[in-house]
């Protein structure tokens, strides 16, 4: 846990980068001990590489980029990025949002280490990102079709591969399950266990009601 | 006419190479298309995903709980390192704090997993060099640190040993005076090792002035742990951001002076004494302050104790909901990170307050490494290319996940 004074340094931190690029900042908010800045899609570029240079951040270093698939929204998925300033020793999350067709601008010019974490949203979730230097699968089997971390993606997958000693070679066939999936959805509809009173365990509230 | 046959003679030089996926010094399964022109290396284009098991999505479909043992096989050489950066996320969304004896047990397991991680790395990095004891001294001891693995979580790699809120089991006396006894003999082992190899002039010449990271390569590519610290900089997040009780605990931060794959090396040596240091300062406060509770208690996310389920109906529905349904998190997001024996090893962790994750982000060490070969090996002769990925701490688990 921070204290009062880091919470207070990492509020003005986030005021000075709202201010200085209010054209890509949609806002910022602190959420447990962690910087969060909310921002354009098309101006991310801009403020990363304002983010990397100005001696107040000086976020030198690309920890991260991700994706999150939320489908019910207009624009589905979110791309986070994660910086870390070595010699300030603070670090900060960026996010913007875009859908299957609107393309990211690549990152690829500030950091070149964002190009195969940018690989890597592709391939999971479909995100296109513009002016990316070399946009190809990375983590997936040659010749996959599919966003494997799509929500609506089936867990097992639509493929199986195996060694077929007939025809001496690997071949691909469409995923046959013996039986269906068990997916147990343990989801009590009740309260569950929610709550985080030391000591007390489902029932506790009604021994001392009585 | 003698002039066209040149270019012919140069052009016969450029030739590609394609290295793994099935070979010693590739580390697990990589494969590189390598480009070279005669002995030098012009390109390299690592292909990865060939050990891919879809972590991140099985995790969305497991408990908590559930997808701990998963972080187990990500970074195999120090598994229980992995399973700390889970916990980590996961009370940092709940607000828990972990009690003091659990902490202290996490720190020497890390420390621990630490070594384990640097006896191999050093022992595969001698043995792609040429070099073929060390690896069999090196393995002689990592067997030991297996055997207090086995004997703490039953398991002699993948532990699964801690628990959101601590550690799952209390250590026994006996266990922590055999390690603490492994602790002291430990650095004359080190300097054994290092005996054979240090000053060998086959492994310096191998490594000295190859594969040179300076801060600009660093701070391009993402670089984190021994990669940074073997160039200079004192960069370590058990110092820089503690976590546990690293902050008062006494170590050292060894760095390099010219980012070479021979300073990387002797920095996972030092690193290794100043491991050793912490387990027994770990060893001597638990001794020191004597038994405590190692997981949180009378909390949702831990299991009541066995003799507790005999008698108490209450007890027993619990332990029945914490492994079914199991315990929900609030809603929100965090990143946790630990410095992992490889660097910085981080969890994006995304709750929408059910008994599942909505979205779990393995930030792994060595993917950023691995992603810079093409530019560290670039000028190199083909066999740096070996001696390089050795030095970079390579593992398949934790890149392709």
């Amino acid at each position: 846990m921070l204290d009062q004074n880091a919470i207070d340094a990492l509020k003005d931190l986030g005021e000075h980068i709202a201010a200085a690029r209010s054209d890509a900042v949609k806002s910022f908010h602190i959420n447990l001990d962690e910087l969060v800045v909310m921002a354009e899609r098309d101006h991310i570029v801009g403020l990363l590489r304002f983010l990397r240079e100005d001696p107040q951040c000086d976020f030198e270093t690309l920890i991260d980029i991700c994706g999150v698939d939320y489908p019910e929204r207009s624009e589905r998925f979110e791309v986070v990025y994660h910086l870390l300033s070595m010699h300030l020793n603070q670090r900060v999350r960026v996010r913007v949002s875009t859908d299957e067709d609107t393309a990211v601008p690549s990152a690829c010019a500030v950091w070149p280490a964002a190009n195969w974490f940018e690989r890597e949203a592709f391939d999971m979730y479909g995100i296109q990102f513009a002016d990316h230097p070399d946009l190809r699968r990375i983590l997936t089997d040659y010749g996959f079709e599919g966003y494997p971390l799509r929500k609506d993606f089936p867990l097992t997958g639509n493929y199986e591969v195996r060694y077929d000693d007939l025809e001496k070679k690997v071949v691909y066939e469409p995923v046959q399950l013996v039986q269906e999936y068990r997916n147990f959805d343990f989801l009590s509809p009740w309260e569950g266990m929610t709550s985080q009173i030391p000591g007390q365990i489902p029932g506790d509230e009604k021994a001392t009601e009585s | 006419m003698a002039d066209t046959a040149h270019i012919s003679e140069m052009e016969d030089r450029k030739f590609t190479l394609n290295f793994g996926p099935q070979h010693p010094a590739a580390h697990g399964v990589l494969r590189m298309i390598l480009d070279l022109d005669g002995e030098i290396v012009t390109r390299v284009d690592p292909h990865i995903g060939l050990l891919h098991r879809g972590t991140e999505k099985l995790l969305e479909y497991k408990t908590f709980l559930q997808g701990m043992p998963y972080f187990d096989r990500l970074d195999y050489c120090a598994p229980m390192n992995q399973e700390h950066a889970w916990c980590l996320a996961i009370e940092k969304l709940l607000g828990i704090e972990v009690p003091r004896r659990g902490s202290l047990i996490r720190v020497l397991y890390s420390e621990l997993g630490r070594i384990m991680s640097h006896l191999l790395n050093i022992g595969s990095q001698v043995l792609d060099v040429g070099a073929l004891t060390p690896i069999t001294w090196a393995f002689e001891e990592r067997e030991k640190l297996c055997v207090f693995y086995e004997r703490a979580s039953g398991s002699r790699m993948h532990a699964a040993f801690f628990r959101p809120g601590g550690v799952h089991q209390d250590l026994p006396q006996s266990l922590l005076d055999d390690i603490s006894e492994w602790c002291e003999q430990f650095p004359g082992k080190l300097d054994q090792l290092e005996g054979l190899v240090t000053e060998n002039r086959i492994f310096k010449q191998r490594n000295v002035d190859i594969g040179i990271v300076d801060e600009k390569t660093i701070m391009d590519w993402g670089f984190s742990g021994v990669m940074v610290r073997g160039s200079g900089y004192a960069w370590d997040l058990r110092r820089a951001q503690p976590y546990e009780c690293y902050s008062e605990l006494d170590f050292k931060i060894p760095v390099g002076k010219n980012g070479d794959n021979y300073d990387r090396y002797v920095c996972r040596m030092e690193e290794m004494r100043e491991s050793t240091k912490i387990m027994q300062q770990c060893i001597d406060i638990m001794n020191r302050e004597g038994p405590g509770p190692v997981l949180l208690k009378g909390s949702k996310v831990s299991p009541p104790r066995r003799a507790e389920m005999k008698n108490s109906m209450e007890a027993l529905i619990h332990h029945f909901k914490l492994y079914t349904e199991g315990f929900h998190v609030p809603e929100g997001e965090c990143y946790a990170h630990i410095e992992a024996p490889k660097g910085e090893f981080g969890v994006y962790l995304v709750s929408d307050g059910t008994n599942r994750p909505y979205r779990a982000k393995i930030r792994a060490p060595g993917y950023p490494h691995l992603q810079a070969m093409d530019h560290l090996c670039r000028g190199y002769m083909l066999a740096d290319v070996s001696a390089i990925l050795g030095s970079l701490d390579i593992v398949f688990g934790e890149i392709d996940r």
